[in-house]
Protein backbone atom coordinates (compact mmCIF):
# COMPACT_ATOMS: atom_id res chain seq x y z
CA UNK A 1 0.00 0.00 0.00
CA UNK A 2 1.38 3.29 -0.84
CA UNK A 3 1.57 5.67 1.54
CA UNK A 4 -1.07 8.22 0.57
CA UNK A 5 -3.65 5.57 0.50
CA UNK A 6 -2.51 4.70 4.16
CA UNK A 7 -3.20 8.52 5.28
CA UNK A 8 -5.91 8.73 3.52
CA UNK A 9 -8.29 5.60 5.00
CA UNK A 10 -7.23 6.29 8.70
CA UNK A 11 -10.15 7.77 10.07
CA UNK A 12 -8.23 9.43 13.51
CA UNK A 13 -5.50 11.07 14.65
CA UNK A 14 -5.04 14.48 15.44
CA UNK A 15 -3.97 16.28 11.48
CA UNK A 16 -4.10 13.65 8.63
CA UNK A 17 -1.43 14.83 6.66
CA UNK A 18 -1.28 17.06 4.68
CA UNK A 19 -4.94 19.15 4.23
CA UNK A 20 -4.70 20.27 1.03
CA UNK A 21 -6.27 18.82 -1.60
CA UNK A 22 -6.02 17.56 -5.34
CA UNK A 23 -3.78 20.05 -7.46
CA UNK A 24 -2.57 21.86 -4.16
CA UNK A 25 -1.66 19.04 -2.15
CA UNK A 26 0.51 17.70 -5.08
CA UNK A 27 1.96 20.78 -6.22
CA UNK A 28 3.01 21.18 -2.24
CA UNK A 29 4.17 17.73 -2.47
CA UNK A 30 6.73 17.87 -5.65
CA UNK A 31 8.04 21.26 -4.09
CA UNK A 32 11.46 19.02 -3.52
CA UNK A 33 11.46 17.95 -6.78
CA UNK A 34 12.27 21.72 -7.69
CA UNK A 35 15.29 22.09 -7.17
CA UNK A 36 16.43 19.12 -9.35
CA UNK A 37 14.35 20.74 -12.26
CA UNK A 38 16.22 23.54 -11.95
CA UNK A 39 19.79 22.31 -12.27
CA UNK A 40 18.57 20.21 -14.96
CA UNK A 41 16.76 22.36 -16.69
CA UNK A 42 19.81 24.71 -16.81
CA UNK A 43 22.81 22.80 -17.19
CA UNK A 44 21.56 19.64 -18.85
CA UNK A 45 18.32 20.70 -21.35
CA UNK A 46 19.25 23.87 -22.20
CA UNK A 47 22.88 22.83 -23.56
CA UNK A 48 21.03 19.46 -25.78
CA UNK A 49 18.16 21.96 -26.84
CA UNK A 50 21.03 24.39 -27.72
CA UNK A 51 23.06 21.84 -29.14
CA UNK A 52 20.26 21.65 -31.63
CA UNK A 53 20.05 25.37 -32.65
CA UNK A 54 23.72 25.36 -32.75
CA UNK A 55 23.87 22.77 -35.40
CA UNK A 56 21.71 25.12 -37.64
CA UNK A 57 24.00 27.80 -37.20
CA UNK A 58 26.92 29.20 -38.38
CA UNK A 59 29.04 29.48 -35.12
CA UNK A 60 32.48 29.67 -34.61
CA UNK A 61 35.13 30.23 -31.88
CA UNK A 62 37.12 32.57 -33.71
CA UNK A 63 37.25 34.68 -36.68
CA UNK A 64 34.05 36.97 -38.14
CA UNK A 65 31.58 34.33 -36.81
CA UNK A 66 32.55 34.67 -33.63
CA UNK A 67 30.56 37.78 -33.11
CA UNK A 68 27.25 36.93 -33.84
CA UNK A 69 26.14 33.56 -35.45
CA UNK A 70 23.58 33.41 -38.22
CA UNK A 71 20.88 30.62 -38.94
CA UNK A 72 21.98 28.83 -42.20
CA UNK A 73 19.88 25.96 -42.01
CA UNK A 74 21.29 22.48 -42.72
CA UNK A 75 24.21 23.09 -43.90
CA UNK A 76 26.27 22.11 -41.26
CA UNK A 77 24.79 18.55 -41.88
CA UNK A 78 24.96 18.90 -45.55
CA UNK A 79 28.81 20.09 -44.97
CA UNK A 80 29.38 16.67 -42.54
CA UNK A 81 27.63 14.47 -44.74
CA UNK A 82 29.80 15.45 -47.60
CA UNK A 83 32.89 15.17 -45.43
CA UNK A 84 34.77 11.40 -45.83
CA UNK A 85 36.26 11.50 -42.21
CA UNK A 86 32.18 11.53 -40.87
CA UNK A 87 31.59 8.51 -42.41
CA UNK A 88 34.91 7.02 -41.37
CA UNK A 89 34.24 8.46 -37.61
CA UNK A 90 31.19 6.58 -37.82
CA UNK A 91 32.54 3.28 -38.69
CA UNK A 92 35.21 3.62 -35.88
CA UNK A 93 33.06 4.11 -33.27
CA UNK A 94 30.55 1.19 -34.50
CA UNK A 95 34.11 -0.83 -34.64
CA UNK A 96 35.03 0.45 -30.77
CA UNK A 97 31.23 -0.05 -29.69
CA UNK A 98 31.12 -3.35 -31.00
CA UNK A 99 35.04 -4.82 -30.17
CA UNK A 100 34.90 -2.75 -26.71
CA UNK A 101 31.70 -2.76 -25.09
CA UNK A 102 29.38 -5.65 -26.94
CA UNK A 103 32.41 -8.36 -27.13
CA UNK A 104 35.29 -7.14 -25.02
CA UNK A 105 33.70 -6.04 -22.06
CA UNK A 106 30.71 -8.06 -22.31
CA UNK A 107 32.00 -11.95 -22.80
CA UNK A 108 35.53 -11.24 -20.98
CA UNK A 109 33.13 -9.81 -17.98
CA UNK A 110 30.90 -12.95 -18.41
CA UNK A 111 33.60 -14.99 -18.53
CA UNK A 112 35.64 -13.67 -15.54
CA UNK A 113 32.50 -14.09 -13.64
CA UNK A 114 31.81 -17.88 -14.78
CA UNK A 115 35.57 -19.07 -14.01
CA UNK A 116 35.69 -17.12 -10.80
CA UNK A 117 32.41 -19.33 -9.54
CA UNK A 118 34.95 -22.48 -9.89
CA UNK A 119 38.11 -21.29 -8.93
CA UNK A 120 40.39 -21.28 -6.07
CA UNK A 121 39.25 -18.09 -3.60
CA UNK A 122 42.67 -16.42 -3.38
CA UNK A 123 42.76 -16.28 -6.76
CA UNK A 124 39.42 -15.24 -7.68
CA UNK A 125 40.41 -12.23 -4.93
CA UNK A 126 43.53 -11.38 -6.75
CA UNK A 127 42.34 -11.06 -9.69
CA UNK A 128 39.23 -9.40 -8.73
CA UNK A 129 40.88 -6.47 -7.42
CA UNK A 130 43.26 -5.98 -10.16
CA UNK A 131 40.41 -6.10 -12.85
CA UNK A 132 38.48 -3.70 -10.41
CA UNK A 133 41.58 -1.72 -9.68
CA UNK A 134 42.06 -0.08 -13.42
CA UNK A 135 38.20 0.14 -13.33
CA UNK A 136 38.39 2.58 -10.25
CA UNK A 137 41.54 4.26 -11.12
CA UNK A 138 40.96 7.79 -12.48
CA UNK A 139 40.53 7.59 -16.26
CA UNK A 140 43.38 10.09 -17.17
CA UNK A 141 45.70 7.85 -15.09
CA UNK A 142 44.29 4.74 -16.62
CA UNK A 143 45.18 6.43 -19.84
CA UNK A 144 48.34 7.02 -19.34
CA UNK A 145 49.46 3.44 -18.44
CA UNK A 146 47.54 2.03 -21.37
CA UNK A 147 49.62 4.58 -23.34
CA UNK A 148 52.37 3.46 -21.95
CA UNK A 149 51.61 -0.14 -21.90
CA UNK A 150 51.10 0.01 -25.93
CA UNK A 151 53.82 2.56 -26.99
CA UNK A 152 56.17 1.58 -29.33
CA UNK A 153 58.95 1.48 -26.52
CA UNK A 154 56.15 0.15 -24.50
CA UNK A 155 55.57 -3.27 -21.97
CA UNK A 156 53.69 -4.63 -24.71
CA UNK A 157 56.16 -4.82 -27.19
CA UNK A 158 59.14 -5.86 -24.89
CA UNK A 159 57.20 -8.40 -23.99
CA UNK A 160 57.11 -9.45 -27.31
CA UNK A 161 60.55 -8.67 -28.01
CA UNK A 162 61.72 -11.19 -25.65
CA UNK A 163 60.38 -14.06 -27.68
CA UNK A 164 61.39 -12.63 -30.64
CA UNK A 165 58.68 -10.53 -32.26
CA UNK A 166 58.96 -7.62 -33.17
CA UNK A 167 55.36 -6.04 -32.22
CA UNK A 168 54.09 -3.37 -34.58
CA UNK A 169 53.97 0.70 -33.35
CA UNK A 170 50.81 -0.50 -31.92
CA UNK A 171 49.27 3.48 -31.53
CA UNK A 172 50.04 4.64 -34.66
CA UNK A 173 49.89 1.32 -36.84
CA UNK A 174 46.87 -0.17 -34.86
CA UNK A 175 45.58 2.58 -33.00
CA UNK A 176 41.99 0.88 -32.88
CA UNK A 177 43.20 -2.35 -31.72
CA UNK A 178 44.58 -0.39 -29.17
CA UNK A 179 41.84 1.52 -27.86
CA UNK A 180 39.60 -0.85 -27.71
CA UNK A 181 41.78 -3.14 -25.61
CA UNK A 182 42.75 -0.22 -23.41
CA UNK A 183 38.93 0.16 -22.93
CA UNK A 184 38.58 -3.79 -22.66
CA UNK A 185 40.96 -3.72 -19.49
CA UNK A 186 39.79 -0.40 -17.95
CA UNK A 187 36.37 -1.06 -18.69
CA UNK A 188 35.32 -5.17 -17.66
CA UNK A 189 35.00 -4.62 -14.10
CA UNK A 190 31.65 -3.06 -14.38
CA UNK A 191 30.55 -6.43 -16.32
CA UNK A 192 32.21 -8.30 -14.69
CA UNK A 193 30.72 -7.19 -10.80
CA UNK A 194 27.17 -7.28 -12.20
CA UNK A 195 27.35 -10.27 -14.08
CA UNK A 196 29.30 -11.79 -10.66
CA UNK A 197 26.05 -10.30 -8.92
CA UNK A 198 23.69 -12.17 -11.30
CA UNK A 199 25.45 -15.43 -11.42
CA UNK A 200 24.80 -15.63 -7.21
CA UNK A 201 20.91 -15.56 -8.04
CA UNK A 202 20.94 -18.48 -10.26
CA UNK A 203 19.82 -21.04 -8.23
CA UNK A 204 21.93 -23.95 -7.29
CA UNK A 205 19.69 -26.82 -7.40
CA UNK A 206 18.74 -26.34 -10.92
CA UNK A 207 22.67 -26.50 -12.37
CA UNK A 208 22.98 -29.72 -10.04
CA UNK A 209 20.37 -31.32 -11.04
CA UNK A 210 20.85 -30.83 -14.59
CA UNK A 211 24.27 -32.10 -13.54
CA UNK A 212 22.77 -35.38 -11.93
CA UNK A 213 20.83 -35.70 -15.94
CA UNK A 214 24.67 -35.82 -17.24
CA UNK A 215 24.69 -32.11 -19.00
CA UNK A 216 28.42 -30.56 -19.50
CA UNK A 217 29.65 -27.56 -18.54
CA UNK A 218 28.81 -26.10 -22.43
CA UNK A 219 25.39 -27.02 -22.05
CA UNK A 220 24.20 -25.66 -18.73
CA UNK A 221 26.03 -22.89 -19.63
CA UNK A 222 23.77 -22.19 -22.84
CA UNK A 223 20.81 -23.91 -21.76
CA UNK A 224 20.51 -23.15 -17.83
CA UNK A 225 22.60 -20.08 -16.88
CA UNK A 226 22.08 -17.59 -19.66
CA UNK A 227 18.49 -18.19 -19.95
CA UNK A 228 18.13 -16.99 -16.40
CA UNK A 229 20.44 -13.56 -16.64
CA UNK A 230 19.30 -12.72 -19.73
CA UNK A 231 17.60 -9.71 -18.63
CA UNK A 232 21.05 -8.66 -16.78
CA UNK A 233 23.03 -9.44 -20.53
CA UNK A 234 20.34 -6.73 -22.13
CA UNK A 235 20.81 -4.45 -19.16
CA UNK A 236 24.49 -4.51 -18.96
CA UNK A 237 24.60 -4.69 -23.33
CA UNK A 238 23.00 -1.44 -22.75
CA UNK A 239 24.67 -0.10 -19.99
CA UNK A 240 28.08 -0.86 -21.49
CA UNK A 241 27.17 0.61 -24.88
CA UNK A 242 26.26 4.03 -23.78
CA UNK A 243 29.52 4.39 -21.39
CA UNK A 244 31.64 3.16 -24.02
CA UNK A 245 29.83 5.50 -26.74
CA UNK A 246 31.28 8.30 -24.80
CA UNK A 247 34.63 7.61 -24.25
CA UNK A 248 36.61 10.57 -24.77
CA UNK A 249 39.61 10.63 -22.11
CA UNK A 250 41.07 7.29 -23.06
CA UNK A 251 41.25 7.54 -26.71
CA UNK A 252 42.07 11.80 -26.36
CA UNK A 253 45.24 10.58 -24.11
CA UNK A 254 46.30 7.74 -26.05
CA UNK A 255 45.91 8.36 -29.59
CA UNK A 256 44.48 11.93 -29.89
CA UNK A 257 42.18 10.41 -32.75
CA UNK A 258 45.14 9.70 -34.77
CA UNK A 259 47.15 9.27 -36.48
CA UNK A 260 44.79 11.43 -38.57
CA UNK A 261 41.60 10.73 -37.99
CA UNK A 262 42.37 7.02 -38.00
CA UNK A 263 40.95 6.46 -34.04
CA UNK A 264 38.51 9.68 -34.21
CA UNK A 265 35.84 8.36 -32.98
CA UNK A 266 32.61 10.82 -33.07
CA UNK A 267 33.15 12.38 -29.62
CA UNK A 268 37.11 12.62 -30.37
CA UNK A 269 35.68 14.11 -33.72
CA UNK A 270 33.51 16.56 -32.60
CA UNK A 271 35.99 17.84 -30.42
CA UNK A 272 38.56 18.04 -33.12
CA UNK A 273 36.05 20.26 -35.23
CA UNK A 274 35.18 22.02 -32.60
CA UNK A 275 38.23 22.88 -30.76
CA UNK A 276 40.98 22.31 -33.70
CA UNK A 277 39.16 23.18 -36.63
CA UNK A 278 37.57 25.99 -35.07
CA UNK A 279 34.10 24.44 -37.04
CA UNK A 280 31.98 24.98 -33.81
CA UNK A 281 28.55 24.30 -35.96
CA UNK A 282 30.14 21.31 -36.98
CA UNK A 283 31.02 19.89 -34.05
CA UNK A 284 27.76 21.08 -33.01
CA UNK A 285 26.29 18.55 -35.58
CA UNK A 286 28.22 15.70 -34.75
CA UNK A 287 27.18 16.24 -30.89
CA UNK A 288 23.58 16.69 -31.76
CA UNK A 289 23.77 13.37 -33.93
CA UNK A 290 25.63 11.67 -30.93
CA UNK A 291 23.07 12.97 -28.60
CA UNK A 292 20.78 11.73 -30.87
CA UNK A 293 21.87 7.86 -30.87
CA UNK A 294 22.42 8.28 -27.24
CA UNK A 295 18.90 9.23 -26.97
CA UNK A 296 18.11 5.75 -29.62
CA UNK A 297 19.35 3.51 -27.13
CA UNK A 298 18.55 4.91 -23.83
CA UNK A 299 15.17 4.57 -24.99
CA UNK A 300 16.06 1.06 -25.77
CA UNK A 301 17.31 0.63 -22.47
CA UNK A 302 14.65 1.69 -20.47
CA UNK A 303 12.06 -0.32 -22.37
CA UNK A 304 14.59 -3.50 -22.10
CA UNK A 305 14.68 -2.72 -18.58
CA UNK A 306 11.10 -2.03 -17.65
CA UNK A 307 11.88 -0.57 -14.54
CA UNK A 308 9.44 -0.45 -11.10
CA UNK A 309 8.93 2.90 -12.12
CA UNK A 310 4.94 2.64 -11.38
CA UNK B 1 30.36 -28.56 -1.85
CA UNK B 2 33.82 -28.13 -3.65
CA UNK B 3 35.72 -30.65 -1.85
CA UNK B 4 33.62 -33.32 -3.33
CA UNK B 5 35.19 -32.95 -6.13
CA UNK B 6 34.89 -35.98 -8.89
CA UNK B 7 38.30 -35.49 -11.66
CA UNK B 8 36.48 -33.67 -14.04
CA UNK B 9 35.53 -31.01 -11.60
CA UNK B 10 39.30 -31.08 -10.07
CA UNK B 11 40.15 -30.18 -13.98
CA UNK B 12 37.91 -27.86 -14.96
CA UNK B 13 39.17 -25.64 -11.23
CA UNK B 14 42.47 -26.59 -12.50
CA UNK B 15 41.76 -24.34 -15.96
CA UNK B 16 39.90 -21.93 -14.72
CA UNK B 17 42.45 -20.84 -12.02
CA UNK B 18 44.98 -20.82 -14.86
CA UNK B 19 42.96 -18.66 -17.06
CA UNK B 20 42.29 -16.33 -14.67
CA UNK B 21 45.82 -16.02 -13.00
CA UNK B 22 46.51 -15.30 -16.77
CA UNK B 23 44.01 -12.77 -17.71
CA UNK B 24 44.96 -11.47 -13.83
CA UNK B 25 48.35 -10.70 -14.80
CA UNK B 26 47.57 -8.83 -18.41
CA UNK B 27 45.50 -6.25 -15.99
CA UNK B 28 48.26 -6.17 -13.68
CA UNK B 29 50.87 -5.30 -16.25
CA UNK B 30 50.02 -1.98 -16.96
CA UNK B 31 48.82 -0.89 -13.28
CA UNK B 32 52.76 -2.70 -12.10
CA UNK B 33 54.61 0.10 -14.44
CA UNK B 34 52.73 2.73 -12.98
CA UNK B 35 53.84 1.73 -9.55
CA UNK B 36 57.49 0.60 -10.62
CA UNK B 37 57.82 3.67 -13.24
CA UNK B 38 56.85 5.93 -9.89
CA UNK B 39 59.81 4.57 -7.61
CA UNK B 40 62.22 4.58 -10.56
CA UNK B 41 65.03 7.44 -10.60
CA UNK B 42 65.31 6.09 -14.64
CA UNK B 43 61.64 5.35 -15.35
CA UNK B 44 61.15 4.76 -19.50
CA UNK B 45 57.86 3.38 -20.56
CA UNK B 46 58.51 -0.43 -20.22
CA UNK B 47 57.84 -2.42 -17.36
CA UNK B 48 61.09 -3.22 -15.11
CA UNK B 49 62.21 -3.25 -11.86
CA UNK B 50 63.73 -0.05 -10.89
CA UNK B 51 68.00 -0.85 -10.75
CA UNK B 52 67.65 2.67 -8.24
CA UNK B 53 64.46 2.78 -6.17
CA UNK B 54 63.99 5.93 -4.74
CA UNK B 55 61.08 8.42 -3.62
CA UNK B 56 63.10 11.45 -5.71
CA UNK B 57 59.72 11.50 -8.10
CA UNK B 58 57.08 11.89 -4.93
CA UNK B 59 59.45 14.96 -3.20
CA UNK B 60 59.91 16.68 -6.93
CA UNK B 61 55.99 16.67 -7.79
CA UNK B 62 55.11 17.12 -4.28
CA UNK B 63 55.67 21.20 -4.45
CA UNK B 64 52.18 23.37 -3.82
CA UNK B 65 51.89 24.19 -7.90
CA UNK B 66 52.28 20.82 -9.00
CA UNK B 67 50.36 18.79 -6.75
CA UNK B 68 48.95 20.48 -3.58
CA UNK B 69 47.10 23.62 -5.17
CA UNK B 70 45.55 20.98 -8.21
CA UNK B 71 44.03 18.31 -5.79
CA UNK B 72 42.93 21.33 -3.50
CA UNK B 73 40.71 22.72 -6.53
CA UNK B 74 40.20 18.72 -6.87
CA UNK B 75 38.54 18.24 -3.58
CA UNK B 76 36.49 21.75 -4.25
CA UNK B 77 35.22 20.58 -7.58
CA UNK B 78 34.03 17.06 -6.24
CA UNK B 79 33.23 17.77 -3.19
CA UNK B 80 30.97 20.87 -4.08
CA UNK B 81 29.62 18.60 -6.74
CA UNK B 82 29.08 15.72 -4.53
CA UNK B 83 27.63 17.98 -1.91
CA UNK B 84 24.83 19.29 -4.03
CA UNK B 85 24.37 16.35 -5.96
CA UNK B 86 23.32 14.64 -2.97
CA UNK B 87 21.05 17.28 -1.37
CA UNK B 88 19.24 17.99 -4.03
CA UNK B 89 18.49 14.03 -4.91
CA UNK B 90 17.82 13.48 -1.47
CA UNK B 91 15.13 16.10 -1.96
CA UNK B 92 14.10 14.38 -5.45
CA UNK B 93 14.09 11.09 -4.07
CA UNK B 94 11.22 11.42 -0.69
CA UNK B 95 8.12 12.47 -3.22
CA UNK B 96 9.21 10.14 -6.11
CA UNK B 97 9.56 7.34 -3.06
CA UNK B 98 6.51 8.52 -0.69
CA UNK B 99 3.79 9.89 -2.57
CA UNK B 100 1.92 8.44 -6.23
CA UNK B 101 1.83 11.41 -8.29
CA UNK B 102 1.02 12.04 -11.46
CA UNK B 103 4.99 13.88 -12.20
CA UNK B 104 6.50 10.09 -10.57
CA UNK B 105 6.40 8.75 -13.74
CA UNK B 106 7.15 10.99 -16.37
CA UNK B 107 10.24 12.31 -14.11
CA UNK B 108 11.91 8.86 -13.67
CA UNK B 109 11.65 8.14 -17.03
CA UNK B 110 13.25 11.29 -17.76
CA UNK B 111 15.64 10.45 -15.22
CA UNK B 112 16.64 7.11 -16.60
CA UNK B 113 16.74 9.07 -19.63
CA UNK B 114 19.12 11.58 -18.08
CA UNK B 115 21.29 8.58 -17.06
CA UNK B 116 21.87 7.41 -20.94
CA UNK B 117 22.99 10.39 -22.22
CA UNK B 118 26.16 10.66 -23.36
CA UNK B 119 27.71 13.35 -21.45
CA UNK B 120 31.03 13.74 -23.48
CA UNK B 121 28.32 14.54 -26.64
CA UNK B 122 27.55 17.46 -24.83
CA UNK B 123 30.53 19.59 -24.34
CA UNK B 124 30.66 21.03 -27.30
CA UNK B 125 27.08 22.68 -26.95
CA UNK B 126 27.92 23.45 -23.46
CA UNK B 127 31.14 24.86 -24.34
CA UNK B 128 29.44 27.81 -26.54
CA UNK B 129 26.47 27.87 -23.36
CA UNK B 130 29.35 28.75 -20.86
CA UNK B 131 30.66 31.06 -23.52
CA UNK B 132 27.65 32.78 -24.07
CA UNK B 133 27.19 33.15 -20.45
CA UNK B 134 30.46 34.20 -19.50
CA UNK B 135 31.37 31.04 -17.00
CA UNK B 136 34.02 30.06 -18.72
CA UNK B 137 36.69 29.51 -15.79
CA UNK B 138 33.94 30.22 -13.10
CA UNK B 139 34.58 26.71 -10.35
CA UNK B 140 30.80 27.37 -9.36
CA UNK B 141 29.57 26.80 -13.16
CA UNK B 142 31.44 23.60 -13.12
CA UNK B 143 30.47 22.59 -10.02
CA UNK B 144 26.53 23.23 -11.04
CA UNK B 145 27.00 21.38 -14.19
CA UNK B 146 28.92 18.49 -12.87
CA UNK B 147 25.94 18.39 -10.47
CA UNK B 148 23.36 18.35 -13.02
CA UNK B 149 24.94 15.69 -14.93
CA UNK B 150 25.35 13.67 -11.57
CA UNK B 151 21.75 14.24 -10.82
CA UNK B 152 19.65 11.31 -12.68
CA UNK B 153 21.93 8.35 -11.84
CA UNK B 154 21.58 10.06 -7.84
CA UNK B 155 18.22 10.95 -7.92
CA UNK B 156 17.58 7.07 -9.36
CA UNK B 157 20.20 5.38 -6.64
CA UNK B 158 18.72 7.97 -3.62
CA UNK B 159 15.23 6.70 -4.47
CA UNK B 160 15.90 3.21 -4.16
CA UNK B 161 17.94 3.24 -1.19
CA UNK B 162 15.01 5.31 0.08
CA UNK B 163 11.91 2.99 -1.03
CA UNK B 164 13.96 0.51 1.26
CA UNK B 165 13.14 2.68 4.51
CA UNK B 166 10.45 1.05 6.18
CA UNK B 167 7.70 3.90 6.41
CA UNK B 168 6.28 3.50 9.76
CA UNK B 169 8.10 6.01 11.75
CA UNK B 170 7.75 8.52 9.28
CA UNK B 171 4.27 7.96 9.88
CA UNK B 172 4.29 8.64 13.50
CA UNK B 173 6.13 11.87 12.66
CA UNK B 174 3.26 12.86 10.50
CA UNK B 175 0.98 12.49 12.93
CA UNK B 176 2.73 14.86 15.32
CA UNK B 177 2.33 17.30 13.04
CA UNK B 178 5.71 16.94 11.36
CA UNK B 179 6.79 19.22 8.40
CA UNK B 180 8.06 17.19 5.30
CA UNK B 181 11.45 18.55 5.72
CA UNK B 182 11.34 18.25 9.26
CA UNK B 183 10.53 14.39 8.68
CA UNK B 184 12.62 13.94 5.75
CA UNK B 185 15.56 15.20 7.65
CA UNK B 186 14.87 14.19 11.43
CA UNK B 187 13.42 10.34 10.40
CA UNK B 188 14.64 9.44 7.02
CA UNK B 189 18.16 10.94 6.50
CA UNK B 190 19.81 9.21 9.35
CA UNK B 191 17.90 5.91 9.16
CA UNK B 192 19.52 6.29 4.79
CA UNK B 193 23.25 7.39 5.67
CA UNK B 194 24.80 4.65 4.42
CA UNK B 195 22.80 4.80 1.16
CA UNK B 196 23.64 8.57 1.35
CA UNK B 197 26.80 8.10 1.87
CA UNK B 198 27.12 5.49 -1.50
CA UNK B 199 25.99 8.04 -3.18
CA UNK B 200 28.39 10.69 -2.34
CA UNK B 201 31.43 8.49 -2.84
CA UNK B 202 29.82 7.66 -6.18
CA UNK B 203 29.51 11.05 -7.57
CA UNK B 204 32.60 12.20 -5.72
CA UNK B 205 34.35 9.56 -7.87
CA UNK B 206 33.29 10.06 -10.80
CA UNK B 207 34.18 14.35 -10.95
CA UNK B 208 37.63 13.38 -9.24
CA UNK B 209 38.38 11.18 -12.20
CA UNK B 210 36.49 14.07 -14.31
CA UNK B 211 38.97 15.20 -17.26
CA UNK B 212 36.91 16.18 -20.03
CA UNK B 213 34.42 18.71 -18.49
CA UNK B 214 37.17 21.08 -16.84
CA UNK B 215 39.43 20.30 -19.81
CA UNK B 216 36.55 22.21 -21.15
CA UNK B 217 35.18 24.73 -19.22
CA UNK B 218 38.31 25.70 -17.01
CA UNK B 219 41.04 27.75 -19.05
CA UNK B 220 43.52 28.96 -16.30
CA UNK B 221 45.77 26.76 -14.72
CA UNK B 222 45.32 27.89 -11.56
CA UNK B 223 41.71 26.44 -11.23
CA UNK B 224 42.37 23.36 -12.79
CA UNK B 225 42.06 19.92 -10.84
CA UNK B 226 44.46 17.48 -11.08
CA UNK B 227 43.13 15.84 -13.70
CA UNK B 228 43.80 18.18 -16.00
CA UNK B 229 47.49 19.27 -14.71
CA UNK B 230 48.23 15.57 -14.94
CA UNK B 231 47.43 15.90 -18.97
CA UNK B 232 49.24 19.30 -19.15
CA UNK B 233 52.25 17.74 -17.42
CA UNK B 234 52.33 15.07 -19.72
CA UNK B 235 52.49 17.13 -22.62
CA UNK B 236 55.02 19.56 -21.72
CA UNK B 237 57.28 17.25 -19.90
CA UNK B 238 55.73 13.47 -19.91
CA UNK B 239 58.14 12.32 -22.72
CA UNK B 240 61.51 13.03 -20.62
CA UNK B 241 60.05 12.01 -16.71
CA UNK B 242 57.99 9.29 -16.43
CA UNK B 243 58.32 8.45 -13.07
CA UNK B 244 57.26 12.18 -11.67
CA UNK B 245 54.26 11.36 -14.46
CA UNK B 246 53.63 8.36 -12.72
CA UNK B 247 54.09 9.50 -9.26
CA UNK B 248 51.73 12.30 -9.73
CA UNK B 249 49.32 9.88 -10.99
CA UNK B 250 49.49 7.50 -8.29
CA UNK B 251 49.01 10.50 -5.57
CA UNK B 252 46.14 11.71 -7.64
CA UNK B 253 44.49 8.13 -7.67
CA UNK B 254 45.03 8.01 -3.55
CA UNK B 255 41.79 9.07 -2.61
CA UNK B 256 40.00 7.41 -5.02
CA UNK B 257 41.04 3.88 -4.67
CA UNK B 258 40.75 4.34 -0.55
CA UNK B 259 36.83 5.66 -1.33
CA UNK B 260 36.46 2.41 -3.37
CA UNK B 261 37.69 0.46 -0.68
CA UNK B 262 36.06 1.94 2.20
CA UNK B 263 32.93 1.82 0.01
CA UNK B 264 33.06 -1.91 -0.86
CA UNK B 265 34.28 -2.82 2.70
CA UNK B 266 32.10 -0.42 5.12
CA UNK B 267 29.13 0.00 3.18
CA UNK B 268 28.77 -2.90 0.82
CA UNK B 269 29.29 -0.47 -2.07
CA UNK B 270 29.62 -2.90 -5.25
CA UNK B 271 26.56 -5.00 -4.70
CA UNK B 272 24.83 -1.16 -3.54
CA UNK B 273 26.18 -0.47 -7.21
CA UNK B 274 24.71 -3.64 -8.65
CA UNK B 275 21.43 -3.17 -7.17
CA UNK B 276 21.49 0.14 -8.77
CA UNK B 277 22.41 -1.31 -11.86
CA UNK B 278 19.40 -3.89 -12.16
CA UNK B 279 16.84 -1.75 -11.12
Amino acid sequence: MSPSQLLVTRPRGRTVRPRASGFGRSALRSTPLVPALILLALFLLAPIVSSFYGSFTDSALTGGAAQGSTFIGLKNYAKLFSNPDFYKSIWLTILFLVGSAIVGQNVLGLGLALLMQTSNRIIRSVVGTLVVSSWVLPEIVAAFAAYAFFHNKGTLNAMLGSVGITGPDWLYALPMIAIILANVWRGTAFSMLVYTAALSDVPQDVNESAEMDGAGGVKRLVYITLPIIRQTISTNLMLTTLQTLSAFTIIYVMTGGGPGTNSSTLPVLAYQEAFKFSQLGLGTAIATILLLIGAVFSVIYIRALKPGVD
Amino acid sequence: MSDMTSPSRRILRRVSNGVLLLIGLSFALPLLWLVLAAFDSSASLTLKLPEHWTLDNFSTVLTPEQTFIPILNSIILSGGCAIITVVVAVLAAYPLSRYKMRVNKPFLYGILFGTGLPITAMMVPVYSLFVAFNLIDSVPGVILFMAATSLPIAIWMMKNFMDSVPIVLEEAAWIDGASMLTTLTRVVVPLMRPGIAVVFIFVFVGSWGNFFVPFVLLLSPELQPAAVTIYAFFGQYGAVVYGQLAAFSLVYSVPVLALYVFTSRVLGGSSALAGAVKG
